[in-house]
């Protein structure tokens, strides 16, 4: 058994070492189909932390009639703390949202100028909500509307931000969708142009293979060569694919912070290092592997 | 040992075509051991027979036995044990073009499982036999055709079969190297391994003076026990 696979290892090692020109070729093509699949990962794990990001921005203020008392804004909070569907939750007073607006229009000696006329704080108290997902800001609206009839809120500005929220989540899920489906296809076509090219550089040993088989060789001792080759050629390319991609994500950190500030592709990278490498090697030494088996076989009929 | 019952093999129409008969009711048996040569012109169904001992081909008509197991009953996955037990010099010799010399020949040791000692005995024994000693790390496509056959010989007669299948293999050698090989064959006969030798060449048939089986367009013609080469 031992023997036996030594000779299967040491065999796969010289058909690759002595067809190099095939299996450069072929190592090429399997590293485009890695870098085509994993790229595609990399991008859908990237526009999940961008969209996560954008919804995070998104938010539904909740402001109180003036002569509503603290307590009863405060009582509001902790009921609508309590929903499954809030993720956080802030009280600004109403002293706290005159300073931010002051602070924001400082430089603006017209708006500063309308708020000394009116003379009082015109701003009312609030509640800032952030709910789990965007689709929750609806059931939380819905909530809040039994509030109106207590004459203690003034107004919800979901309302008004309902249709960007919604633009938001409908893109959001159409670039989900859309990255899916384009996925799916190209890594099918990488697939196939991937076991199109091993089974055209088996094809070239088709008579050495039908030789083995009139000369006795077992159908297990004629395909471990060639699953061997595959892992050499699979390994290889996984590596380089590897590679480029740690210098991709190095080269490329700045530029794609300037796009998106919150993905830091070197660090993904190096936050994902092991899941890509076993991924790439996966990939690349599964492809080989299923490519070589599938295209041998037919030369074993004889 | 084989036994070979009216078989019949026949080509089916190509291209606007006739079929190709090959081989029509031919039945004789061969006996463990037996230097028997099969006689004929071109394409009179020698090679045809061979391809059906070992089960590379399949009959359209009748049984091939070997040791009274129906070789193509034998399964896919299991046929590799009938073959081992079968060393072939092929025509066209089949050699590995990506394997040197030496581990064309090793090949088929190791297919049997052979110890690595044992090869690294036996090997180099065999291409001094053949002659090849000198060519051991050189790969087919740098041997003469001679050289070639030689090689494909030895890979043939190294893991020491029960029946050796020649299918023209002294084609290609000059006549002292032709008759060098027969003497090869003569030997491995004596020590109890069958030989089934298709060929054409009227000296080393004449010289032989064993068992001939003469076919002319696929039919059985004659079967003498000393026979001569008669077309």
């Amino acid at each position: 058994m031992f023997t036996s696979l030594k000779r299967v290892i040491r065999n796969g090692w010289r058909s690759f070492s002595r067809n190099l020109g095939i299996n450069i070729a072929t190592i090429f093509i399997i590293i485009t189909a890695i870098f085509l699949i994993s790229f595609l990962l990399v991008f859908n794990a990237a526009s999940k932390i961008l969209i996560s990001s954008i919804q995070e921005k998104v938010d539904m203020t909740v402001y109180f009639k003036t002569d509503v008392a603290v307590e009863k804004i405060l009582d509001v909070k902790s009921d609508v703390a309590k929903l499954p569907e809030v993720k956080d939750i802030e009280y600004v007073p109403k002293e706290e949202a005159l300073t931010a607006f002051v602070e924001k229009h400082k430089d603006d000696p017209l708006i500063m100028e309308s708020l000394r006329e009116v003379g009082d704080n015109p701003f009312p108290a609030s509640l800032n909500i952030r709910a789990q997902q965007a689709s929750n800001y609806e059931q939380i609206a819905g909530f809040l509307a039994g509030y109106y009839q207590k004459d203690l809120i003034e107004k919800v500005d979901y309302y008004e931000r309902k249709p960007v929220i919604d633009q938001i989540f409908s893109t959001t899920s159409s670039i989900n969708r859309g990255g899916v489906i384009l996925g799916i296809v190209l890594a099918v076509i990488a697939l196939l142009v991937t076991m199109n090219t091993i089974r055209i550089a088996i094809s070239n040993s088709s008579e050495e293979i039908e030789t083995m088989r009139l000369v006795g060789a077992s159908n297990r001792f004629i395909q471990g060569p060639f699953l061997v080759q595959g892992v050499i050629a699979g390994s290889i390319a996984a590596l380089i694919s590897f590679l480029a991609f740690f210098f991709l994500a190095y080269g490329l950190d700045d530029k794609v912070k300037l796009i998106a500030p919150s993905i830091s592709a070197y660090g993904l990278f190096l936050q994902n290092f092991w899941t890509l490498l076993f991924f790439q090697l996966l990939i690349g030494v599964g492809l080989a592997m299923i490519s070589s088996a599938i295209a041998v076989r037919k030369y074993l009929k004889v | 040992m084989i036994s070979i019952h009216n078989v019949s093999k026949i080509y089916p129409a190509r291209a606007g075509k006739e079929p190709t008969i090959a081989l029509e009711k031919v039945s004789f048996e061969i006996k463990k051991p037996e230097f028997v040569s099969l006689v004929g012109k071109s394409g009179a169904g020698k090679t045809t027979l061979l391809k059906l001992i070992l089960a590379e081909e399949k009959p359209t008509y009748g049984r091939v036995f070997f040791d009274e197991q129906d070789v193509h009953k034998i399964k896919g996955s299991r046929i590799h044990k009938l073959r081992r037990r079968i060393g072939t010099v092929f025509q066209d010799y089949k050699l590995f073009p990506a394997k040197t010399t030496y581990e064309n020949i090793a090949y088929i040791m190791e297919v049997i499982g052979a110890k690595d000692e044992e090869i690294e005995r036996d090997v180099p024994n065999i291409l001094e036999i053949v002659g090849l000693t000198e060519r051991a790390n050189n790969f087919p496509g740098e041997l003469s055709a001679g050289e070639r056959q030689r090689a494909a010989i030895a890979r043939a007669l190294i893991h020491r079969p029960d029946v050796i299948l020649a299918d023209e293999p002294t084609g290609n050698l000059d006549p002292y190297n032709a008759f060098e090989i027969i003497r090869l064959f003569i030997k491995i006969y004596e020590m109890g391994t069958t030989i089934i030798l298709a060929t054409h060449d009227r000296d080393v048939i004449n010289v032989l003076k064993k068992r001939v089986i003469t076919l002319d367009n696929g039919r059985l013609i004659r079967d003498e026990e000393r026979g001569h080469f008669i077309l």
